[in-house]
């Protein structure tokens, strides 16, 4: 568990990271290292260059921007399961973040750094799709909101370019919204085997699927049959996934798991 | 105890004195440790489970920044003495294949060195690791125990005529008329699954070699210090006397560390031809693939009864996995549960027999429990099994079936020292509030709740306390089983002890200071513990097998033994009386019916200073016991446990369990429970989380802590305990062994669970672990 060697720099700013990332093809950025250090000793990944964002404390903060909650990237999770504006205005991206990992992981992890890893198995993910989040990109002179549908492209790829930094994430209030995410894990630190993200507002909702296909997906033909009720949406949730088959699960066991979490899910949020 | 003492420590709950040192990082971990002028190593590891090696290159890795040397398998063949060793050749036409501690030509599983290289530092090490150049040709591999002897199997070993490693069979009383006669039988195939057995410490070497004098020393993270100066002085071809092995502070074992490893061997072997110290510390993936797996079994179990569940006859046939070579005992570990698979019952008839196999796979060897989990696995399961059959309660056929009398001797031939296997499950079901459970079983059913109950029993019993020497010589294991205490008492009134028992993480030098200091009247913060180096030690058989108390623990007792008998001659000596008028309690002796005497302390002094002995008594208060147990020690127990079935996704969960156990008596209570609790997680853990997987190429698809599923506290419930006591005859301290009995016991109460839970839709069989997508597809196969 000896990762290659690399060169280290810490970044002084937002433009400073940016700028020491265009120094290098394949500079990586360090925000928690809970992604990045168990793939840099597992030498499956070798970075010339680590570019550390760990003391921009300015990217840590949960902020009330009217409508909206914006989350900034370096916010780690311990931060925004126990946020008091989080819980009150984004009660599912605060309860999804209390189940991530373990105690050591939420209070090292971060949201940017979990979100631009771009993991399947990620809990967030799923979560800030349900939500209809948007995503800040910071580049070389440039920045941009992604919508979550826009953000993640396959495993372990995001909308994020090589010389680009997500700095923070912006949800919509839930106002009166039913929400709720269940997450089927073998141990309280594993990744989801499956994870299910709801919002239901109005007789309508989002649904969101964790680790059901190489990004989040939401569960379109689940969302259409909502108007008949949770057993139908979840009858309906595992229609265009093609989830993993491996050791930990089967694609057959996962969609299984999808159809059952989400019709759980739902009767939890409509029973607010 | 003797009547002449009192028990002031032995029995109390003392707090363990390692753990200030290992909490404050005060320990000394062989990662901890490092030598002037040290070079570090690492390894190259087959990527194949069976592969032809055509070349090793190591030029490039040997010219590397840092680098020193850089070796295939051919380059050291010339370093060893002999192969790594196995101690157990367990029949007379066993096949032993060689075991090289570098593969020269066929790498036999993933994870079987092929070359090392060493370097100024563990980050050059392991980047000149990635420059050696192997050519491989890779071939078949069979790593399915149940396909080891199929036609066509690819050989392990392509000079031996098949997979066949050896057979073992055993047998006692008529089991063929017991199966004639039966008027019930049950037949049952269970499967072991594999399991890695992660202790938190990896394994870790430092060697160093003094050309001047050419004396050995092999630090190493290991059960067992003593086995290793035997064994491996053969390996590196160097006298016994040459070589010192220190096991400093060692961080969990589970058996995986009771073994003569390639690495201890190429450390030692490197560090004579470079002349330089050697470190190694494994790395997590690598402990996956080349420390020793546990279990691997496939079981299949028959029970002769008669139509009210009284069982009269046993058989047993397995098909074990060694993996690809044959470790330090990895024939006979499932042996070692061949005595028991009659369990805590009366039945006169047993037949067992084991075929050993070769697999492409890591080896496997010890594992916490060794055959004895098996073993009660089979007959556990086997019992519930039974009590379907004849429809029984399985807390009625158990009580039917158990063994009353003791001491009592099995149909294997073994002899109980004790017991009394209805106090214990007398006990564990009032303090489940079985009824109760069974109450709110019967009522989830009814409702047809999402999430059912199963509650499941082992009424286990196990031998441990390895072990009687004439019992392994006959059953052709290469070393005794006693073990060694010595007691130094120091003529400032401090004492101490050398023991012959390695602790890693069981607390012996807390619970050996309680026995001395009631002994010998003293407390245990006067009494100092050392262990682990053959130096200060020299004789010694380590520790596994739930030996340590009852067979190392009374080499102490003897000990002391020897000491007071000894200062009883000195006392008398010295006040002019006889030795029968002293009378010996709480470290004094007294003249009796007076206030005159002298106690051990003051007769250490006198002893030291040698001014007033008698004639011909050597001066100096130090004797030495060696203790060889006339017997196993045999504890037993009743486990319950509570298993919550989520019947839509599978999801099984532990929500209770209890134990009740009978060990003997108790040292530390503190410590035991701490052995009780970590043994039955361990059980737990291979009931419902822990599998090694390998595809179908050979490739470990479990190859690390997030694939392999170790559960934690977080997954478990906080279990319920309680003890029994029948004193162990077989040795003056009453003590029995506990190491083991936890997991022993608990992967048969979880999965009987588990069974129970699924009843209703007439589910008798689930593989283990009993993970939610196997207890779903069984559920959907049962709709």
């Amino acid at each position: 568990m000896i990762p290659a060697a690399f060169d280290y720099e810490v970044a002084d700013s937002v433009e400073h990271a940016v700028e020491l990332l265009g120094s290098r093809e394949d500079a990586k950025l360090l925000a928690g290292g809970h992604s990045l250090l168990p793939l840099l000793k597992l030498r499956v990944v070798r970075p010339s260059l680590l570019v550390d964002v760990g003391r921009l404390t300015e990217l840590s903060y949960i902020r009330d921007d009217g409508d909206t909650i914006t989350v900034g990237a370096l916010t780690r999770h311990h931060d925004l399961a126990t946020d008091a504006l989080a819980r009150e205005h984004a009660p599912l991206l605060s309860a999804a973040a209390a189940q991530i990992g373990d105690p050591q992981v939420r209070h090292r992890g971060t949201i940017g750094g979990s979100v631009s890893h771009g993991d399947p198995a990620s809990d967030l993910p799923a979560v800030l799709l349900a939500l209809d989040a948007e995503l800040l990109v910071v580049g070389p002179g440039s920045e941009r909101f992604v919508p979550a549908a826009d953000f993640f492209k396959g495993v372990f790829t995001t909308a994020v370019g090589p010389q680009e930094m997500l700095t923070a994430i912006r949800v919509p209030k839930h106002g009166d919204a039913g929400t709720a995410y269940l997450k089927f894990r073998r141990r309280s630190q594993d990744w989801a085997t499956v994870g299910v993200a709801v919002v239901t507002r109005n007789g309508g909702g989002a649904i969101a699927l964790t680790n059901m296909g190489a990004t989040p997906l939401r569960a379109r033909a689940a969302e259409a049959a909502l108007a008949d009720g949770p057993a139908a949406a979840g009858a309906a949730a595992a229609e265009g996934t093609s989830p993993a088959d491996d050791v930990a699960a089967s694609a057959e066991f996962r969609k299984h798991l999808a159809r059952v979490l989400t019709r759980r899910a739902l009767e939890q949020a409509l029973a607010g | 105890m003797a009547a002449t003492e009192q028990a002031t420590y032995i029995g109390a709950p003392v707090p363990r004195r390692e753990d200030r040192k290992l909490l404050t990082g005060q320990g000394s971990y062989i990662d901890n440790l490092t030598l002037p002028g040290m070079l570090w190593m690492a390894l190259v590891r087959s990527p194949y489970a069976h592969a032809r090696i055509v070349g090793v290159d190591v030029a490039a890795a040997a010219g590397a920044p840092g680098v020193v040397a850089a070796y295939s398998g051919h380059d050291l063949a010339g370093e060893w003495g002999g192969s790594l060793p196995c101690a157990w050749p367990v029949t007379e036409d066993i096949e032993m294949p060689p075991h090289w501690p570098l593969a020269q030509d066929t790498a036999r599983y993933e994870g079987d060195a092929v070359a090392v290289v060493v370097a100024d530092s563990r980050a050059a090490a392991v980047d000149a690791a990635e420059l050696i150049q192997v050519e491989w040709e890779e071939l078949p591999a069979v790593t399915d125990v149940a396909r080891a002897l199929d036609e066509g199997a690819p050989l392990v070993h392509d000079n031996l005529p098949s997979n066949k490693c050896y057979v073992w069979p055993l047998e006692g009383g008529d089991v063929a008329k017991a199966f004639a006669e039966a008027e019930v039988t049950v037949s049952e195939r269970y499967r072991q699954q594999r399991l890695i057995p992660c202790a938190i410490e990896p394994r870790g070497v430092l060697a160093q070699s003094l050309s001047a004098t050419g004396e050995l020393t092999l630090w190493s993270a290991t059960q067992v210090p003593h086995i290793l100066r035997v064994t491996l002085s053969g390996v590196l071809g160097v006298p016994e006397a040459k070589l010192r092995v220190i096991a400093p502070d060692v961080g969990g074992g589970f058996g995986s560390k009771l073994n003569v490893y390639a690495e201890e061997a190429l450390a030692l072997a490197l560090s004579r031809r470079l002349g330089r110290p050697i470190k190694w510390i494994e790395e997590r993936t690598e402990g996956f693939q080349a420390t020793i797996h546990g279990r691997d079994v496939i079981q299949e179990i028959e029970l002769a009864a008669t139509k009210e569940g009284r069982i009269t006859g046993v058989r047993v046939r397995l098909t074990a996995a060694m993996g690809a070579y044959l470790q330090l005992v990895t024939p006979g570990i499932p042996l070692l549960g061949a005595w028991i698979y009659s369990g805590a019952y009366d039945i006169p008839a047993y037949g067992f027999e084991c075929t050993g196999v070769f697999t492409h796979t890591t080896p496997t060897d010890a594992y916490r429990g060794a055959g004895r989990p098996e073993a009660t696995y089979a007959i556990e399961r086997a019992v519930d099994a039974l009590a379907r059959a004849v429809g029984k309660d399985p807390v009625e056929v158990r009580r039917l079936n158990f063994i009353k009398e003791f001491p009592h001797t099995i149909a294997s031939g073994l002899t109980i020292d004790s017991g009394d296997y209805d106090a214990t499950l007398d006990r564990v079901l009032e303090l489940a509030g079985y009824e109760t459970l069974r109450a709110d079983q019967a009522a989830r059913r009814e409702r047809g709740d999402v999430k059912q109950l199963g509650i499941g029993l082992s009424t286990y019993n196990e031998m441990c306390g390895l072990a009687p020497s004439r019992i392994l010589g006959a059953i052709r294991y290469a070393a005794g089983g006693w073990d060694a205490a010595t007691i130094r008492c120091l003529p400032t009134g401090t004492v101490q002890v050398l023991t012959g028992t390695s602790p890693h993480g069981q607390g012996h030098e807390t619970a050996w200071s309680q026995i001395v200091a009631d002994r010998l009247g003293c407390t245990p913060e006067e009494v100092e513990v050392l262990h682990g180096d053959t130096a200060s030690v020299p004789l010694g058989m380590d520790t596994y097998g739930s030996r340590s108390l009852a067979v190392g623990g009374v080499a102490l007792y003897f000990a002391a033994d020897k000491v007071i008998e000894k200062a009883r001659k000195i006392v008398a000596h010295q006040i002019e009386v006889s030795e029968d008028d002293l009378e010996y309690a709480a470290g004094k002796f007294k003249v009796k019916g007076s206030d005159e005497g002298m106690s051990v302390k003051e007769a250490a002094l006198a002893a030291w200073t040698a001014h007033n002995l008698p004639d011909g008594m050597e001066p100096g208060l130090e004797e030495t016991a060696v203790y060889d147990p006339p017997n196993f020690s045999w504890p037993a127990g009743a486990h319950l446990a509570v298993v919550e079935v989520d019947s839509e996704t599978g999801d099984t969960r532990l929500i209770r369990y209890v134990a009740v156990d009978d060990v003997g008596n108790v040292v530390n209570p503190t410590i035991v429970d701490g052995q009780v609790h970590g043994g039955i997680t361990q059980g737990v853990a291979q009931a419902l989380y822990e599998e090694a997987v390998y595809d179908d190429d050979g490739t470990l698809l479990t190859g690390n802590l997030t694939s392999y599923l170790v559960p934690t506290a977080a997954e478990l419930p906080s279990y319920e305990l309680d003890r029994e006591v029948s004193a162990s005859p077989t040795n003056p301290m009453g003590v029995k062994g506990v190491g083991e009995t936890g997991t022993i016991a608990s992967v048969a109460a979880t999965m009987n669970a588990v069974i129970d839970a699924l009843s209703p839709y007439g589910i008798t069989d689930l593989d283990m672990p009993a993970t939610p997508e196997r207890v779903w597809r069984a559920i959907e196969e049962a709709k």
